[in-house]
């Protein structure tokens, strides 16, 4: 049973009013794309994947990482409730999409790191701890329903 | 993994950047570390892990010393951490897990700081060489 105290909430409904979930999705899943380069893996019908400049350029990714972020803004609605949040989400990448569920740290990870650049000093240790908090518990739930 | 001409280029640029900042970056990292990842607060039972400590002002110098001569070195990393790289070994065996969660927490206090700098290919290029050290210091571990 996850627990979030008061405090914890509002570091992250706080933060979350000031996303721009468009643009801090697209940078996410393309640094994801670039950091981690065999993560493209699953992006084969994206076309062109070439170079850090075709991917923050690609419209399918900036697409698909603003589906991505808006999903994560449902998880931040419903934080008592991830498992429930995710349930047919975690079926779905694991019996259709095949992702290991290892590259949902790695994504959460690299979006840690691009709120770091756009909050820069707001973004603090605190912040930062609960917010990689976070990632996990969505990480975890995504994995949930791997079989 | 290997660390491409532009890799190396990209974090000789980074720190040239941060220049004389390495030492608070350091004690910064430590800071976010203990605060993000409480477990790795077990390493140092005899530090006192307060807001503003010595000791992490301290131990965040020598961390960041390490990564400045790491990359100053950076086509011998191996070489350049052999030392540390016993030391982790033999003395303080931190699990190499760790050193993921470190290097995890260096970004982002770059990001904090210099966001401008860490461009999505200097994104990586960091990623990549902080796995790199993280490398050399647990390669003599067995």
């Amino acid at each position: 049973m996850v627990h979030w105290t008061a405090e914890e909430k509002q570091l992250i409904t706080g933060l979350w009013g000031k996303v721009n979930v468009e643009e801090c999705g697209a940078e996410a899943l393309a640094r994801l794309l670039i950091v981690y380069p065999w993560t493209q893996r699953f992006f084969d019908n994206f076309g062109n994947l070439s170079s850090p400049t075709a991917i923050i350029g690609n419209p399918k990714v900036r697409a698909h990482g603003k589906k991505v972020l808006t999903s994560f803004g449902e998880a931040i609605k419903n934080l008592d409730n991830l498992k429930g949040t995710y349930s047919k989400l975690s079926e779905l990448h694991c019996d259709k999409l095949h992702v290991d569920p290892e590259n949902f740290r790695l994504l959460g990870d690299i979006l840690i790191v691009v709120l770091a650049a756009h909050f820069t000093k707001d973004f603090t240790p605190a912040c930062q701890a609960v917010w990689q908090k976070l990632v996990g518990l969505v990480a975890h739930a995504l994995a949930r329903k791997y079989h | 993994m290997v660390l491409s001409a532009a890799d190396k280029s990209n974090v000789k640029a980074v720190f040239g950047k941060i220049g004389g900042q390495v030492e608070e970056y350091g004690a910064e990292t430590l800071e976010r570390m203990f605060i993000t990842y409480p477990q790795t607060k077990t390493y140092f039972p005899h530090f006192d892990l307060g807001k503003g400590s010595a000791q992490v002002k301290g131990h965040g110098k020598k961390v960041a010393a390490a990564l400045v001569e790491a990359a100053n070195h950076i086509d011998d990393i191996a070489g350049a951490l052999s030392k540390l790289s016993d030391l982790h070994a033999q003395k303080l065996r931190v699990d190499p897990v760790n050193f993921k969660l470190l290097g995890q927490c260096f970004l982002v206090v770059v990001a904090a700081h210099n966001p401008a700098v860490l461009t999505p290919e200097v994104h990586a290029s960091l990623d990549k060489f902080l796995c790199a050290v993280g490398t050399v210091l647990t390669a003599k571990y067995r």
